[in-house]
């Protein structure tokens, strides 16, 4: 019976999908057409994805980002209420991985800045950046299993950015009329060159630097879920 | 050539998502979902997706596989 509703359910989704085939393709509408022409002489950004996200779609942005805390907020909450669980003594790791680690670290940590320092010039941005630079700090817990990452300033970074992205929105909303609008307040730039794009690419470091600590403090909290007594002082 | 390798790349998504939800071995699951992940990160870059690619391979590919690895240890221990 189970198995039926599955499959049914499976089958409706499908149709749903099916039905959104013809609105594939170049004609997707006018607005996209319109980002496509204007968007370079909007926001002077080599990366059109880029406009679109942070830009055109900004609100949006807010909005996954907010996902993004809320579901990590939601794990920690869960996993840090656990008392009492068994401890398992973690094996050391080998020599290899944490060579491999230490070394990989930092190359790491300076791509993913990389990343989404240039998110208004090359593909990648703030969500891509933030990524790699989870997976630098993953290198690091993966070595030292005992070591902790300092949660007040991953609490700090967090805050920080997040409110910065909303008071550049509100600034665009004072300034440009638009909430995240990018007109009037800072200079456009040059094209294909580091400081163009206006706002753009402060907005997108902003989102790396918190896309990267949400994602770090959560690999933190599976790493180190099972607290016993210690541990959770340590972290009080 | 390239339309070729699509093609396969296409079967390896269908194969490892069908063993990934077949699979008796937890941890070879979660593998399998990784590597159909990483896979699909190629087909995103084909399609003209560089953003897209970059997403699947960091979050999809590397990130998730480690998250639903430890959850998986983790829980094993609690069961013990």
């Amino acid at each position: 019976m189970k198995q039926l509703i599955g499959s049914v359910f499976v089958l409706v989704m499908g149709l749903f999908l099916w039905s959104l085939v013809p609105l594939l393709g170049p004609s997707a509408g006018y607005l996209s057409t319109y980002f496509t022409q204007h968007g370079v002489a909007d926001n002077h950004t080599a990366n059109l994805v880029t406009a679109v996200v942070v830009n055109y779609r900004g609100f949006d942005t807010l909005g996954e980002v907010l996902v993004l805390f809320a579901s990590v907020s939601g794990a920690t909450f869960v996993l840090r209420r656990r008392d009492g669980l068994p401890t398992a003594q973690p094996w050391p790791a080998s020599e290899f991985l944490a060579t491999g680690a230490r070394a990989l670290f930092a190359p790491l940590v300076v791509f993913g800045a990389y990343i989404f320092v240039h998110g208004h010039l090359t593909p990648g941005g703030g969500f891509q950046g933030g990524a790699v630079v989870a997976s630098a700090v993953l290198m690091l817990l993966l070595v030292n299993r005992d070591r902790h990452l300092p949660h007040g300033l991953m609490t700090w970074l967090e805050s920080l950015s997040g409110f910065g992205f909303v008071l550049t929105g509100l600034i665009g909303l004072a300034v440009g009329g638009s909430f995240l609008s990018n007109k009037g307040l800072m200079p456009l730039g040059e094209w294909n060159t580091l400081f163009s794009g206006g706002l753009i690419p402060i907005i997108y470091v902003l989102v790396g630097i918190k896309v990267g600590a949400e994602l770090s403090a959560l690999l933190d909290v599976m790493f180190h879920s099972t607290g016993d007594a210690d541990h959770q002082e340590g972290q009080a | 050539m390239m339309l070729a390798i699509d093609f396969v790349v296409v079967a390896v998504i269908f194969v490892a998502a069908v063993g990934a939800m077949s699979c008796k071995n937890l941890v070879s699951s979660v593998l399998l979902g990784g590597l159909a992940s990483l896979v699909a990160s190629y087909l995103f870059l084909r399609m003209g997706a560089p953003d897209v690619a970059m997403t699947e391979a960091a979050i999809g590919a590397a990130l998730t596989t480690v998250i639903f690895l430890v959850a998986t240890r983790r829980t094993q221990e609690v069961e013990e």
